[in-house]
């Protein structure tokens, strides 16, 4: 093949990218492009209505962003949210279960798993309606709390955060645990019995063998777990709108406000682009894990 | 009972106690929408009825938004699969120093966190006068879902020998017809893998047609169905049930179908890690 392209030079490297042409336009216009335009954005003062003009303002925006308390506190509760719902909840929750399916008898590891995959693969809309209900006044919780003579509370007003963070592992746990139960079946079996045949017991094999040997499926999960949920908007906003007051208000839905509500779309865009930076972050360290790969 | 019976049990008893309380909001939404006075409880109804359904299932309610989940979704996947495919096959094929860039750029796209670029994305879309129109979102779509669906689709296609396609060549055929004729039959799971996920993250897709749609008529199921608060005056629970189960069916289906197809339901997690 090498050859062959050698031999016939640019004309045949250019028959060979034009497939690839639709996909490139298509992101190029609709995912590069908004993204450049983020960038600029970001530095204007352009609002929804009645402004003739915008003009480039500098770094006005974010230093706006810094001193402004709302923004401090949604990138606080995004953090709560980050690490509540993802990296607690989530994967520990989901590194759980997978462990013990590889324990428990077939019609329990089929049921466990068609119910969690099954809230993985409803509507996010859906997902927050059904959560709102359980968490609601006189929803399911506090019906069960009454039941079980435990006091009971409006959870979607004095803890809207805790209400949202478990609404998201209720929702996106599957997906930690079919990483993870792929990642245990492919421990080898004979390493597994032969520390059992040493005498480690069950948590020092977890820590010194299980853990250490699908690291890589806790770095992918990790990565992809935080980065879908910083992105977390539609569970959030049908559950609480962000409220009560800013109290459940995460940067997404803290940026839909100032640009909708308060009509400053050029601040919503920095704060925008503020996520996006961090996402890339993100995207970057995943990339070092899966660097083998490409 | 000896140690391995034990720890089964106690296996069997935690997977249980999750099950039960994962189940809980599947059970008010299930038992809801069959129940004439449901609230915010999980009961069992006095008596069954249907009348749920029956309400919901009107142009307005149901059907309109329905059709326009699909017209999206169908459009934006179609487009997806389309470029997705194309864009595999000399990525898979072919050795360019292109090759490499043009694929960790893919991945990096495929973990940006697509929320954040909406509010440019409207604004963008104001000015070139895209914003409330089908197409316009359909383009966005297909476009936010590319990077994950080639991805995907050249990871699937490498698993496709190349010596099969070698004796197409001899006989003259070209890589567009190799492609059609003998590559992507091959990889039958792997382009209903990409069709399904790329249709499913889609349909329960809310905050894009949320920034980019503003005519009601025009509004897919995951927006639409927000009107069971507010534009209905009291929120009728057993309803907004009724009508979650019936958005929620096809991609429920359409899961189970490719999880059968690759024998189990792990293929997708598999398929992120690479």
């Amino acid at each position: 093949m090498k050859s062959a392209s050698a031999k016939r030079g640019p004309r045949r490297t250019l028959m060979r990218a034009l497939p690839v042409s639709p996909a490139v336009l298509l992101m190029l216009a609709f995912l590069a492009g908004p993204i450049g335009y983020c960038v600029y954005l970001a530095f204007t003062d352009l609002q929804l209505t009645g402004q003739a003009a915008s003009s480039l303002i500098g770094f006005e925006n974010f230093r706006k962003a810094f001193t402004d308390e709302d923004f401090l506190n949604a990138v606080w509760l995004t953090l709560v949210f980050t690490v509540l719902s993802s990296l607690v909840g989530q994967n520990t929750l989901g590194l759980g279960l997978a462990l013990l399916m590889q324990r428990a008898s077939k019609p329990l590891r089929t049921l466990t798993g068609g119910i969690v995959v099954t809230a993985w693969v409803l509507p996010e809309v859906v997902a927050g309606f059904l959560l709102y209900a359980f968490f609601q006044k006189q929803g399911t919780l506090n019906a069960i709390l009454d039941f079980l003579h435990l006091p009971s509370q409006n959870w979607l007003f004095t803890l809207p955060i805790l209400a949202v963070s478990f609404a998201n592992v209720w929702r996106g746990t599957a997906f930690s645990m079919l990483v993870y139960s792929a990642a245990l079946n492919e421990i080898p079996k004979e390493i597994v019995e032969s520390a059992q045949v040493d005498g480690a017991g069950g948590w020092r094999r977890l820590w010194h063998i299980t853990l250490p040997m699908i690291r890589r499926s806790i770095g992918t999960n990790l990565m992809l777990n935080t980065l879908q949920t910083l992105s977390v908007f539609g569970l959030i906003w049908v559950m609480t709108r962000g409220g009560p007051g800013n109290r459940s208000q995460t940067l997404p839905l803290y940026m839909y406000e100032e640009a909708f509500q308060n009509s400053m779309i050029g601040y919503a865009t920095a704060v925008a682009l503020l996520l996006l930076i961090v996402g890339s972050l993100f995207s970057l360290v995943y990339m070092r894990l899966l660097r083998t790969e490409v | 009972m000896n140690r391995r019976t034990q720890r089964r049990l106690a296996a069997d008893l935690g997977l249980l106690f999750a099950a039960a309380v994962f189940v809980l909001p599947l059970a008010w939404v299930v038992l809801s929408a069959l129940d004439a006075e449901a609230n915010l409880k999980v009961k069992v109804p006095g008596s069954l009825t249907f009348d749920n359904f029956d309400a919901v299932l009107v142009d307005d309610v149901t059907f309109t938004p329905l059709l326009n989940s699909l017209i999206l979704c169908g459009g934006a996947t179609a487009l997806v699969v389309v470029c997705a495919a194309l864009a595999a096959y000399p990525l898979s094929r072919y050795r360019s120093r292109f090759n490499r860039p043009f694929l960790l750029t893919i991945l990096f796209a495929t973990c940006l966190p697509i929320t954040a670029v909406m509010v440019p994305v409207y604004a963008l879309f104001v000015q070139v006068d895209l914003i409330d129109t089908m197409h316009g979102t359909i383009f966005f779509f297909a476009a936010s879902g590319l990077p994950f669906a080639i991805w995907l689709m050249k990871n699937f296609m490498d698993g496709v020998p190349k010596e099969l396609e070698e004796a197409a060549w001899t006989d003259g055929a070209s890589s567009f017809q190799s492609l059609l004729r003998i590559v992507l039959p091959l990889m039958g799971p792997g382009v209903s893998v990409v069709t399904v996920f790329s249709f499913v993250m889609m349909w329960g897709n809310f905050f894009v047609p949320f920034m980019l749609l503003i005519d009601p008529a025009q509004m897919p199921a995951s927006v639409s169905i927000n009107d069971f608060f507010g534009n209905r005056g009291q929120v009728v629970y057993g309803q907004l049930a009724a009508f979650s189960i019936i958005y929620s069916t096809p991609v429920i289906l359409l899961y189970v179908l490719i999880a059968r197809r690759l024998g189990g339901g792990f293929a997708l997690g598999g398929a992120v890690k690479g």
